[in-house]
């Protein structure tokens, strides 16, 4: 029987003892378990002689994090018995394991409502505490009567806690709030400290909730206040209420609060506190915690109320005698009060200005996030320069935890209020040297939207960024600024062109140029989005600086074997254009247009002058369309158009989506030929997107350029594709595409296309070089029209034999790919013989898109290792 | 300073990061509660002394002060009176001293719902309640004396039922 098991039961203390003694979680883990266990034992026997020390066990086990749901119950049967030790330990449980949100709640609502009708005076105290800290806004409306009877009660003690009560009841239920106003009132003409203190209390509560009641007190109760709190402050030792030699802090804070409430917005209440607010400024003892409480509220209530000049200042005065404090307590309530003060009285506060800037080199974290908050608020047109040196200057020794706070606020600072683009761009060169890793992305966007606009200290700003990345190539954003205008203004930075009085003269190579973003690619071998302008960069310089551009393509050819997608196809790309295309090269990579500080400026504040012009938002788009590495990276690289950038899932369609990114499907445009366009004309399109087709070939100057219209590219695109997507344009296909194909694959000749499209799937020449031949043969499982059956063939055009021959397929994620083992893994030479392997390929999409699929073939020759890599996109159309 | 103010939740943590006592004047569900603990304790645990008392979380400020091995916390509105918490904070902490006579962490640990029922006298619905430690000891007192005498009754009633019975 359970009895017996219950019997075993530890005491509370005993289970404390055992708990405590636990040397691992997992013991102690153990012991609560099995705790747990007895204890719904007992609950399941209605065990009643144990059930208060089983809750209080519970609670204890509650405070350790366990689950104790399975107590809940309990708490309210013990609030039902009839004993007051019962009651005591139900209600403390019931605050601890429930809140309001739980529907066990309601049903304790009737114990409750007996409770608080108890003859007992304790037993409706616990009741009263009990609903002031957990009552729902349904308990609430229904035992409200029971405490507006409450605050009448014989013993005083019972007052306070009905009056705390009603705080809560009218927070939850504001309608109820005018029941209580007469009630309330009545409490402020109390004696007794505790119904004052909660009186008080409900009525500031109150006036937030009901205009009726705030003007009740105020025609009302305010002399009263005034009255009871000039007793306080003039009152004698009062031992029962003294805390270091004043009376009562606590009431006096919550008048003081009260007046604000009933002053704010009213001359003539404000006019009745005057004196009793100039007494407590003047008089109250500012040695110990508990006067300084009291002063610094009652500076809060002198600057909310109506104006006057005499009490303001003394209440400033109060507060510069705080900030220069020692107590760092003191410190940090001065300068919140500060930042409310600084509506009011600028100049006081400017004042205290030197002082201030102290408390931001703080050793205190919360002084200095305060402080620096406070100087924010400071800075002026006419200060900007020497407040800003001050925080770049503190940059350098701050906490490393802090610089992100301090470089958010200089860079904002230096937004709103640079009074020139020069100073501008030197001291977001300092933060950027300084604390380049804590520079939010739209920090540095936006510097280099500035930097475009200034065409007059191009030179100036990529020499400043050279001489910079020196001494601090560890900071990536500063790093990449570099990387970005070496990238455009390359030229100026070797030739020295545009050099300011103020500089020194400094002699740059091209090569030292290059050395620049080489060593920037190499540094950060983790970070996207660095080696992603990194490449463009140099793409840009392979123009700039012919004689670097052999270099320029080890480097970039470096990254085709990334593992980075992105990297790697840009890779192969640019090198393409760096070593087959320099006709059109250079005006492929010409300068970045200015870009539109209209557009990247986000919200800006009217009172910055017309001269700064900077952004001080996240600009809503990316300059030269770095970044943003996950979404349709070939569009954000080069910046073709869009905001709207297709989603990635369009990614891994056929080969020409994959490759631009965009989806393109074959039935979304028809008709248009593109079969008469030269290889450059795709290419154009290929990267500027986003000019209508008349111009791409000609005004390569907007190539680069950021397009207004999102639509106009995607038609590009479409029309690009629609070669493919009807069987009759099919044959043309391989023309229009080939081009591009070459350029970025290093294709040999054109695929030969399918002649015809019946039930039967012509071979066809999947993938051919000097050394090596492939064709694939296709077959259809019947009734299965996903699933392709591909046979691909091998076959050697060279007199070496191939040893080790591994074919190896990719393909998007629509497709499944199986391969089977190959006939053999030795190519004979000549074609004297072939290596067939089966692959079967089923499509997801079959009927929508077209098969692709990447190839690597690797063999060795002569024992020398050979790979060839290539990609398979004149698929029948389908498969 | 704005007006609409409480308290939100009071804290005791040990310094080895032990939760002593825990009391939540606003909703949180448990996983809230456990999440905070940890976030807090990871705070304040960490402050070097001699720094302000004052902790900025989330948009509140927690006020704390340590007390030998214990840290009393209370989570305020941005607006509140960070001077006066720290007072109440103290005026909790000569209650319990009275009470337990010289209180330690073990007083709290054993008796653990004693500590609630001193909290209990001093704050309501995150309220100061009584500015009075005379009063919350005498008020707590009568309580403690009520519960005795009814374990005094109930003994001895369970003794004339074994006298009837033997």
């Amino acid at each position: 029987k359970f009895s017996y098991f219950i019997k075993l039961l530890l005491s509370a203390r005993d289970m404390i003892r055992s708990i405590r003694a636990c040397k691992t979680a997992a013991e102690e883990r153990a012991v609560v378990r099995k705790e747990c266990a007895a204890i719904r034992a007992a609950i399941s026997e209605n065990d009643q002689d144990y059930r208060h020390r089983n809750l209080a066990k519970l609670m204890f086990i509650h405070m350790l994090g366990y689950p104790t749901h399975f107590g809940q119950m309990e708490c309210l049967k013990l609030i039902a018995s009839p004993g007051f030790p019962e009651k005591r330990i139900g209600y403390l449980g019931l605050m601890l394991l429930l809140d309001e949100r739980q529907e066990v709640l309601m049903l304790v609502t009737n114990s409750i409502k007996q409770d608080l009708n108890h003859t007992n005076q304790y037993i409706v105290g616990l009741a009263l505490c009990a609903l002031g800290n957990i009552c729902s806004a349904e308990m609430a409306r229904d035992l409200a009567p029971e405490v507006e009877r409450l605050l009448q009660f014989r013993d005083p003690n019972i007052r306070k806690k009905a009056a705390l009560c009603t705080i809560r009841i009218i927070k939850k239920v504001p309608d109820l709030a005018e029941n209580f106003i007469n009630p309330a009132a009545a409490l402020l003409k109390e004696k007794h400290h505790g119904v004052l203190l909660t009186g008080v209390q409900l009525c500031t509560d109150m006036c937030k909730v009901s205009t009726e009641a705030l003007e009740y007190f105020k025609k009302k109760c305010i002399d009263g206040l005034v009255k009871v709190l000039k007793d306080l402050a003039n009152s004698p030792y009062a031992p029962e209420y003294d805390i270091s030699g004043i009376t009562d802090p606590f009431l006096q804070i919550r008048l003081l609060r009260l007046l604000r409430v009933l002053g704010q917005g009213d001359a003539d209440t404000s006019d009745t506190m005057n004196d009793i607010l100039a007494q407590v400024a003047t008089k109250t003892e500012s040695n110990k915690n508990a006067g300084n409480a009291i002063l610094y509220e009652c500076v809060a209530t002198i600057m909310s109320i109506e104006d006057n000049s005499g009490l303001r200042v003394l209440a400033v005065n109060i507060l510069g005698r705080f900030l220069s404090s020692r107590d760092n307590n003191i410190r940090y309530v001065a300068l919140n009060m500060l930042m409310k003060a600084i509506t009011l009285d600028t100049q006081a506060v400017q004042r205290q200005r030197a002082t201030i800037l102290e408390c931001v080199k703080d050793p205190d974290a919360s002084i200095r996030k305060r402080a620096l908050e406070l100087v924010y608020l400071l800075v002026n047109e006419s200060n900007v320069k020497s407040l800003t040196k001050e925080l770049v200057d503190y940059l350098e020794v701050s906490d490393q935890e802090f610089k992100g706070d301090l470089t958010a606020k200089i860079c904002s600072i230096v937004e709103k209020f640079s009074p020139e683009k020069i100073w501008y761009i030197d001291q977001m060169l300092k933060v950027l040297s300084e604390a380049g890793n804590y520079v939010k992305d739209e920090v540095w966007h936006a510097l280099i939207v500035v930097i475009t606009n200034a065409s007059n200290l191009h030179g100036y700003t990529v020499r400043s960024l050279y001489k910079a990345v020196q001494t601090a190539g560890e900071q990536e954003t500063l790093v990449r600024v570099a990387v970005w205008c070496i990238g455009e203004y390359g030229e100026m930075l070797v030739g020295s062109a545009g050099v300011l009085d103020i500089e020194d003269p400094i002699t740059v190579t091209e090569a030292d140029a290059v050395d620049v973003v080489e060593a920037a690619i190499k540094r950060h071998p983790l970070d996207l989005t660095t080696r992603a302008m990194c490449l463009i960069a140099l793409l840009k310089l392979s123009s700039r600086f012919p004689s670097c551009s052999k270099r320029i393509n080890d480097i970039v050819l470096h990254h085709k074997g990334s593992l980075v997608l992105e990297l790697q196809q840009r890779a192969i790309e640019f090198s393409s254009i760096i070593g087959r295309h320099e006709k059109i090269r250079s005006a492929l990579v010409e300068r970045m247009p200015v870009l539109d500080e209209v557009t990247y400026t986000g919200r800006r504040a009217g009172s910055v002058p017309a001269a700064v012009s900077t952004s001080q938002g996240a600009p809503p788009r990316i300059p030269n369309g770095v970044a943003k590495p996950t979404s349709a990276p070939l569009v954000d690289l080069l910046d073709l158009s869009s905001d709207e950038t297709p989603a990635p899932s369009s990614f891994g369609g056929d080969f020409l989506q994959d490759l631009l990114g965009v989806d393109v499907s074959p039935a979304s445009s028809k008709g248009t030929n593109q079969t008469q366009k030269s290889g450059t004309d795709v290419l154009l399109d290929l990267l500027s997107i986003g000019t209508p087709p008349a111009q791409s070939s000609s005004s390569t100057l907007d190539m680069l350029s950021p397009s207004q219209d999102n639509k106009s590219s995607v038609d590009i695109l479409n029309t690009l594709a629609s070669p493919s997507t009807t069987p009759s344009a099919q044959a043309s296909s391989p023309a229009g595409i080939s081009p591009m194909m070459d350029l970025l694959n290093g294709f040999g000749p054109s695929p030969s296309g399918p002649e015809t499209n019946g039930p039967t799937y012509p071979s066809v020449v999947a993938f051919e070089s000097s050394s090596l031949k492939m064709t694939f043969n296709f077959s259809k499982e019947p009734g299965n029209p996903q699933t392709t059956l591909i046979e691909a063939q091998f076959a050697n055009k060279s007199p070496n034999i191939y040893s080790n021959f591994v074919f190896q397929a990719a393909v998007p994620k629509f497709l499944q790919l199986h391969l089977e083992p190959a006939s053999s893994n030795t190519l004979p030479a000549s074609g004297n013989g072939s290596i067939t392997q089966k692959l079967r390929v089923s499509n997801s999409q079959h009927g929508k898109k077209s098969l692709v699929m990447r190839i690597r073939i690797n063999y060795k020759v002569n024992d020398k290792d050979v790979l060839e890599e290539g990609q398979v996109n004149n698929f029948p159309r389908g498969l | 300073m704005g007006y609409d103010r409480k308290i939100h939740f009071v804290l005791l943590i040990s310094r080895q990061g032990k939760v002593r006592l825990t009391k939540w004047y606003s909703p949180y569900t448990q996983k809230e509660r456990t999440k905070i603990i940890r976030e807090l304790s990871g705070t304040i645990l960490t402050r070097a002394p001699k720094l302000c008392n004052f902790v900025e979380w989330r948009g509140f400020k927690v006020v704390y002060k340590r007390y030998a091995s214990l840290y009393f916390c209370m989570c305020v509105d941005q607006d509140d009176n960070e001077l006066e918490i720290l007072e109440i904070i103290h005026h909790f902490v000569e209650i319990l001293d009275r009470y337990f006579g010289s209180v330690c962490e073990l007083d709290l640990i054993f008796n653990f719902h004693k500590a609630y029922f001193v909290l209990d006298e001093i704050l309501i619905a995150g309220e100061l309640q009584e500015s009075s430690k005379k009063t919350v000891a005498r008020l707590i007192a009568a309580q403690d004396s009520l519960v005795e005498v009814a374990k005094e009754q109930e003994s001895s009633i369970s003794n004339i039922i074994a006298q009837a019975t033997k």
